[in-house]
């Protein structure tokens, strides 16, 4: 008894620990007060639709969703045929291609920023903006070749050889009977890349100009000098966004079969 | 390579980069005819078939079909069918498009082609699924698709890799005389690749007989059965007494020993064989001591220590005649020997 007890205390403290920062974001979103507090004073959406006027949160929104779509797709178009090539071929240096591949999410964030500042931005004078493209581009790209090799591994290679026969060109059997059988995974990939780049927090801060934020950063820069409960009500909307989407991918794609 | 020839492969030799798989192999195959290609695993009858599809090039020699050369054909312009031993179906289509798959890249009209898939799952009593997934069929359901889909394409040849090895026992026998009709009423000329010399034995009419990349023996299910040509085949299909012979004598560890005068035996045969069934027990010039019996369902089996080196013979049941540790007359006589002319 005493032993089903403590179960259930500890995972009612779990859940607490895990769902009580963002029920205390949400509360501090519905404040009526003038600055950002928990508990809430009063109850008001006034700072839910404060979100929509600021001016560089529609900015920062845009650009975000530039890059992680863009990136997302860029890090797919770069990172199917690797997935396919180390799952068809046998190549030599197969586990040291990967470890190459994932390095982009063990090398902490910071020093990922640190060096394209240092190296790409600075040297070659490249823009902000074409920097935080390639920076994202290069974060999502473990995730999209791990998910898709995850449903490469699961479909025989032989249908290729069959679609071949049948008087297909390599191509396209690939195009034919690959691709429409890990459009999930790839799906899945884009979910995952998504999500990604768009709370990407530490890289995008090296890498922001004038003008130029992602949202995350933008949300940062606006509560040091706007300490009010617009942030709280943003960060609400956007869990609430994350949210759906995830729920959408597991019921649509058994999402958590891939990540 | 005679004017009935369909198929030819001349002197075709197979490497996997450095290693040869099959080395100066040829074959000629008549319109229509079945040909197992029989083999333990590694002889080469899977490369071999890898070769006539197109999708994998020989390193020399070279391949003909209907007339025309093929050997740097690509493989999506051979017409030549494959029914993959896994099956290899299409997961994300039905059953209906698994089949119309090379229909539709040969852009045909709608309605012929609705015709000839009809036709093709037809042939192999499908046409009530034709909405399914390939998940969603069972294993022997599944082969008959890969069948339908490769017939649909009205192929030159069919080439099938173990058709029967991924069927359970009752399936198989089924699945045996299905391919046998299907065969019959579509008349195409059908290759197909085994490791079971019963499955050879009983579908085919040619069976090619392989060992290390090279052709052992070629006949007829009569011939590789009944008159093995060779050490190898005479013991892949049960030939388990097997002796190197010279100047008319059998070689034994002990020395040579002369055999009755039955047949004659001809210079060029390098070994004789004998079933265990074809041993005469209870009288004969060599004796032995019975050192083993066992009930085999259709026949008793002895194994006897003789002279000879161990035998192995067997007996229609019921037989009791002989009990361990019984020293018996044996024969064995060179009419019902298999002659072997290669005995390495």
């Amino acid at each position: 008894m005493t032993g089903r007890l403590l179960s259930y205390a500890t995972l009612t403290l779990v859940l607490a620990f895990l769902l009580g920062p963002f029920l205390i974001i949400v509360a501090a979103a519905l404040s009526a007060g003038e600055t950002l507090a928990f508990p809430p004073q009063g109850l008001s959406l006034k700072w839910v639709f404060k979100v929509f006027e600021i001016e560089s949160f529609r900015k920062s929104f845009a650009l975000s969703m530039f890059l992680a779509v863009f990136g997302t797709l860029a890090a797919l178009v770069l990172g199917v045929p690797v997935a396919y090539a180390a799952s068809r071929y046998k190549l030599p240096f197969r586990e040291t291609l990967r470890t190459i591949v994932s390095a982009p999410i063990i090398v902490p964030g910071i020093i990922v920023g640190l060096a394209l500042l240092r190296y790409l931005v600075i040297p070659l004078d490249v823009g902000v903006g074409l920097a935080l493209f390639i920076a994202h581009t290069a974060l999502i790209l473990p995730y999209a070749v791990r998910v898709v090799s995850a449903s490469l591994e699961n479909l025989r290679s032989d249908i290729e050889e069959a679609a071949v026969i049948l008087g297909s060109s390599r191509a396209g059997a690939f195009f034919r009977v690959v691709l429409p059988n890990i459009r999930n995974g790839i799906l899945a990939a884009f979910i995952l890349g998504f999500v990604t780049s768009f709370n990407q927090v530490p890289v995008s801060l090296f890498l922001s100009g004038p003008g130029v934020r992602t949202l995350p950063i933008d949300m940062i820069w606006y509560m040091e000098i706007t300490y009010d409960p617009s942030v709280a009500a943003l960060a609400a909307l956007l869990a609430f966004l994350s949210i759906a989407i995830v729920f959408l991918a597991e019921r649509f794609l058994g999402f958590s079969r891939y990540v | 390579m005679s004017d009935l020839t369909y198929l030819s492969l001349k002197d075709v030799t197979l490497a996997y980069g450095k290693s040869v798989a099959v080395d100066r192999l040829s074959l000629d195959i008549t319109r229509g005819e079945l040909i197992a290609l029989l083999g333990p695993s590694g002889c080469g009858k899977t490369t071999t078939m890898r070769a006539i599809t197109g999708l994998m090039r020989p390193a020399a020699g070279r391949i003909t079909l209907d007339g025309a050369d093929i050997t740097y054909l690509p493989a999506n312009k051979r017409q030549v069918g494959l029914v993959f031993q896994s099956y290899a179906l299409f997961p994300h289509l039905n059953v209906f498009e698994n089949v119309a798959f090379g229909l539709r890249l040969k852009r045909l009209d709608g309605k012929t082609l609705d015709t000839r898939v009809d036709g093709g799952l037809d042939l192999v009593g499908l046409s009530h699924l034709t909405n399914r997934k390939p998940a969603e069929l069972s294993g022997g359901q599944q082969q008959r698709v890969a069948l339908a889909r490769s017939l649909v394409m009205d192929p030159k040849v069919l080439l099938l890799d173990e058709p029967l090895s991924n069927l359970d026992a009752r399936l198989r026998l089924e699945m045996r005389t299905e391919l046998q009709r299907v065969q019959r009423e579509s008349g195409v000329t059908m290759v197909f690749v085994t490791h079971d010399q019963s499955e050879a034995l009983a579908l085919a009419d040619r069976i090619v007989v392989m060992k290390d990349g090279y052709i052992e023996q070629l006949g007829t299910p009569e011939d590789v059965y009944d008159r093995p040509s060779t050490r190898f085949v005479a013991d892949f299909v049960g030939f388990e007494n097997i002796f190197a012979v010279e100047n008319g004598k059998l070689k034994t560890a002990d020395g040579e020993v002369p055999l009755n005068p039955g047949a004659p035996i001809e210079g060029t045969v390098k070994g004789l064989a004998w079933r265990p069934s074809k041993v005469t027990l209870g009288s004969g010039s060599f004796s032995g001591i019975v050192k083993g019996s066992s009930f085999a369902g259709h026949a008793r089996e002895y194994l006897l220590d003789s002279a000879l080196g161990p035998i192995k013979a067997e007996q229609p049941v019921p037989h009791d005649a002989y009990a361990i540790g019984d020293r018996i007359a044996f024969d064995l006589a060179p009419e019902h020997a298999a002659r072997l002319n290669r005995m390495e």
